[in-house]
């Protein structure tokens, strides 16, 4: 999967977590730029992307991912060891 | 099973008014389990107010009686202490210390438990201990009383020890959760040591479902009657095909499964469930496995109903439902035959209709996990209400032989007492204002405890009604709860009678008797509500047939000098 494409399923996600339609996700996007990304959202975003790809994440990932970018590239990095 | 994200999405739904009130306190994080529990709430349309409290703040919470939580006014108050959490303070104590480790913390929940009876009226709903087996000294641990598995163990029997004592206290299963789903699916280390929380978002609507299933049945949400099929579901083979000789029962082969099977719905007649049957079969046929098959569990004295005909099953249960006067939520039907369960779950959307596996061997657990019949009082030896079922057949078939239903009554022989609450009969009482919802005029819940409370109140006069006649004990069936309003006025809280002595003279005599109270305490007047629920319908206007004046909508009045005793057949 193209890093575009899993952007955008993460922008979905991300939508629906934080029930909210105008969100939009660049790889450079922090919890600091979206209002109702908070410490309890992010652990439900965290648990949403895990179901659709099919992965889990490690600790690291989920708590120290700085960005959007980090978080694709650990998706990446999952799914290519499927 | 919901997923977690169903529920977090309709936790988000507005709760409505007069909502119960839950308040969730824990010693790990527990916002995750209060959005499942919201969800899970609003998914099986149960009003329910939840309050999260933060992260490890059970004793600064319950110290303090101004505190979040108390003044929240929870119905129920949810304590979890999470084995995670307990596993890091035992292994913080020094080795001597851990062999005393189940006690000091049993006696840290004693005394929240004392906290919460002091600064509020809340029910408490609290979690057991899932284990943790850290392999210490490996299976040797098991006897070691100061490894942690030795502890754990120990401390949900302490647990269960105590809590038999205590009224106010309600069990949620999460051991039995975490061994259902395995420890693999139940726990989350990454979630745990990212946000304290002990239970992977997986096995949250599991969790949640335990609470509600508890809140459920707080609220009188219960499951009362078993109908059941019997070819394929009580034996194996078909009786008017196989013959008694020939249909599958016993500890040989398949035979095995279905006489575990009857076993554990003998146990659910015990604890107070009535069983039916409704069958297509001829009814000599279908009876003869019950007076004469060695093997069978089940006995025809174990089956309160017995329908047996060509008839189609929804019209059958309908006459079950009419017979036995309960609503149809409370029921469930179990059939092997998926044409006979869809059929009836058209006809009959209220009753439960569980979607069998089709291999027999696995019945058992299905209906297990499914959880029907949750309760939140158990009266022992006396719970099991067969015979009086079967001895209000015999009463119809008596009264079918009168011309007039006075001739009945009088042949009946009824002796009625009513007499002030008293101990002994306080989880009787609680358990009819949790279970009654026909003859109700106002639908007031209430636990053991404030039954407790509410009779050793000098602001209340209490009155609880008994019933026998020549064919048994109706035992307990009718309670009265009156508050003063003052000096000279009585209001009627709760007046609920149980259907299976209706249109007996028992309204009559309750009202007799009240009024009698009334007047012997020297009050003036008796004010009585109706607060209308879809299941209450028939006492709407029973102030009215009682004589009482209505004094605004659902409002009723009646003055002690003008009541006239109403004629019954009820002695004393």
């Amino acid at each position: 999967m193209e890093r575009n494409e899993i952007l955008k399923k993460i922008t979905e996600i991300a939508r629906d977590v934080f029930d909210n339609d105008e969100v939009e996700l660049t790889e450079q996007t922090t919890a600091a730029d979206v209002e109702e990304w908070d410490s309890l959202s992010h652990l439900s975003l965290v648990s949403d992307i895990e179901d659709e790809f099919g992965i889990t994440f490690t600790l690291a990932e989920v708590s120290g991912s700085k960005n959007v970018g980090e978080l694709v590239d650990a998706i990446i990095k999952h799914m290519g060891e499927k | 099973m919901y997923t977690f994200k169903s529920l977090r999405k309709s936790s988000k739904q507005p709760v409505a008014d007069g909502a119960r009130r839950l308040a969730v306190l824990g010693n790990i994080s527990t916002q995750f389990l209060a959005v499942a529990i919201r969800g899970y709430a609003a998914l099986e349309g149960l009003p329910l107010s939840v309050f999260d409290a933060d992260y490890n703040q059970i004793e600064a919470q319950l110290l303090d009686p101004g505190s979040e939580v108390y003044g929240f006014g929870p119905d129920s108050i949810l304590l979890w202490l999470g084995t995670d959490k307990l596993y890091e303070e035992f292994l913080d104590l020094p080795l001597e210390a851990r062999s005393g480790f189940a006690e000091s913390v049993m006696q840290k929940i004693t005394m929240y438990w004392d906290l919460i009876a002091q600064h509020s009226r809340a029910n408490i709903l609290q979690m057991n201990f899932t284990e943790i087996d850290d392999r210490a000294l490996g299976n040797y641990s098991c006897k070691v009383d100061s490894a942690f598995v030795y502890q754990i163990r120990k401390l949900n029997f302490m647990l269960e020890e105590a809590m038999i004592s205590r009224k106010t206290v309600y069990p949620v299963d999460l051991f039995s959760i975490q061994i259902r789903l395995g420890t693999e699916v139940f726990y989350d280390a990454p979630l745990y040591y990212n946000a304290k929380m002990t239970v992977s978002t997986d096995a949250l609507p599991y969790v949640a479902k335990a609470v509600i299933d508890v809140q459920k049945a707080l609220a009188g949400r219960i499951k009362k009657c078993v109908v059941l099929d019997l070819d394929n579901t009580l034996w194996g083979g078909v009786i008017g095909d196989d013959g008694m000789d020939n249909i599958e029962i016993g500890e040989l082969g398949r035979g095995h499964v279905f006489t575990d099977f009857q076993r554990w719905l003998k146990q659910l007649k015990e604890c107070g469930i009535i069983l039916c049957v409704c069958s297509k079969n001829n009814e000599d046929t279908a009876k003869k496995p019950f007076e004469e098959h060695d093997e069978m569990i089940l006995r025809l004295s174990d089956i309160a109903l017995f329908v047996a005909n060509w008839e189609d099953k929804a019209s059958n249960i309908r006459l079950i439902q009419k017979t036995l006067n309960i609503g149809m939520d409370s029921m469930v039907f179990i059939d092997d035959n998926p044409f006979e369960r869809n059929l009836v779950r058209q006809m009959i959307p209220e009753i439960e209709v569980p979607e069998l596996p089709e291999d027999p061997a696995l019945y058992l657990g299905y209906l297990q996990e499914q959880n029907y019949f949750e309760t939140a009082s158990f009266t022992g030896a006396g719970s099991d209400r067969t015979k009086l079922y079967q001895a209000e057949f015999e009463r119809t078939k008596l009264m079918m032989s009168f011309e007039s239903i006075d001739g009945y009554l009088e042949s009946l022989e009824m002796i009625g007492e009513a007499k002030p609450f008293e101990e002994s009969k306080f989880s009787r009482i609680a358990q009819l204002t949790q279970r009654s919802n026909q003859f109700n005029l106002r639908t007031v819940r209430y636990t053991d405890a404030d039954i407790q409370s509410i009779a050793s109140d000098p602001n209340y006069v209490t009155l609880y009604y008994t019933l026998r006649d020549k064919f048994g004990d109706h035992g307990l069936v009718g309670v009265i709860i009156m508050k003063k309003k003052n000096g000279e006025e009585l209001f009627i809280d709760t007046w609920l009678m149980s259907c299976r002595v209706l249109k007996r003279g028992m309204e009559e005599y309750i009202v007799n008797c009240f009024m009698r109270e009334a007047k012997n305490r020297g009050f003036k007047r008796v004010y009585g509500e109706y607060i209308p629920t879809p299941k209450n319908a028939m006492v709407k206007d029973i102030y009215k047939t009682m004589g009482f004046t209505e004094i605004s909508e659902n409002n009723y009045v009646m003055d002690v000098s003008k009541y006239e005793e109403k004629k019954i057949y009820i002695k004393e």
